[in-house]
């Protein structure tokens, strides 16, 4: 499987390590109201979807950078693959 | 204070040399290093110090940069490994904090690496048989971070007949032992 790198092109995935759903980016305000049950569904609830998915891959034999990957797990496609910090970004989670 | 006394990666006196067949494999001990990370939002400070001071352009992705004594390559988004001869710049680190104060971190690196000078008109079937860059596209200057013997190296291609790996000095052997063995293979 070839994983298209915003910087550095096709890379093999044998370079990558795998961590889970992208939406762990969208971590809950600690200081919040309702802080437990956030961090509840944070942590435990996940969608297992049959189709695509968006996941977060990390260049640990590269450039060391986190990538979100949009990737159909029925056919193992990649259909996008963004610079976890840009999608940071745009959501205004990071500077 | 105690009699210490330097070894190489290898753990030997001296710097091991193997030439098989028409590559030349030579661990390399004259190297010092430091990475330099620009912290946010001060890349372009970071340039234009490096440039100003001590007129070394920093490359882009993929890419080094040679201003001797002093090199540059790029190792991540707005990142750097900076090396230099050890004899002259054992304190590298200090010196391009000194340059850069509080627009990057910059780290020694010098201890962490071991260094592999491989020279020969073969060394492009040696490395594609050892890991998946694509070598023979890979002009001069490049670099590229990639996996030889399941160890993490940097693949720096200085000319057409001149590649220098670096790998985890705690490593070296192995990454020593792949070399070898590929180049005996291929003899």
């Amino acid at each position: 499987m070839l994983i298209d790198h915003p910087l550095l092109g096709l890379r093999d995935a044998q370079e990558f390590t795998y961590l889970g759903d992208a939406s762990l980016i969208n971590r809950p305000d600690w200081q919040a109201e309702n802080a437990a049950q956030a961090f509840h569904d944070y942590l435990y609830l996940r969608d297992n979807p049959a189709g695509e998915h968006r996941e977060l891959w990390f260049h640990e034999q590269g450039d060391r950078s986190w990538l979100v990957v949009t990737r159909n797990t029925l056919t193992h496609e990649i259909l996008k693959v963004e610079l976890a910090r840009d999608v940071a970004k745009a959501a205004g989670k990071a500077d | 204070m105690h009699k210490l006394k330097a070894i190489t990666p290898l753990g030997s006196d001296s710097p091991r040399i193997d030439t098989i067949g028409a590559l030349t494999i030579s661990e390399g001990v004259d190297s010092a290093l430091a990475s330099v990370a620009a912290r946010a939002g001060q890349e372009t400070a970071v340039r234009d110090l490096l440039a100003e001071k001590l007129s070394l352009s920093l490359p882009d992705v993929g890419r080094s940069a040679d201003a001797a004594p002093l090199a540059a390559f790029w190792s991540a988004p707005e990142q750097w490994m900076i090396t230099a001869p050890h004899d002259t710049h054992e304190l590298l680190a200090s010196e391009l904090k000194a340059v850069l104060g509080d627009a990057a971190s910059v780290v020694e690196q010098t201890d962490g690496w071991c260094r592999f000078d491989v020279i020969g008109d073969t060394l492009e079937d040696l490395f594609e048989r050892l890991s998946n860059a694509p070598i023979r596209t890979m002009g001069a200057s490049s670099v590229r971070r990639t996996t030889v013997e399941h160890v993490g190296v940097f693949l720096w291609r200085l000319s057409e007949t001149h590649v220098a790996v670096f790998g985890p000095r705690s490593s070296a052997a192995s990454l020593h032992h792949g070399l070898i063995s590929v180049a005996k293979s291929i003899a």
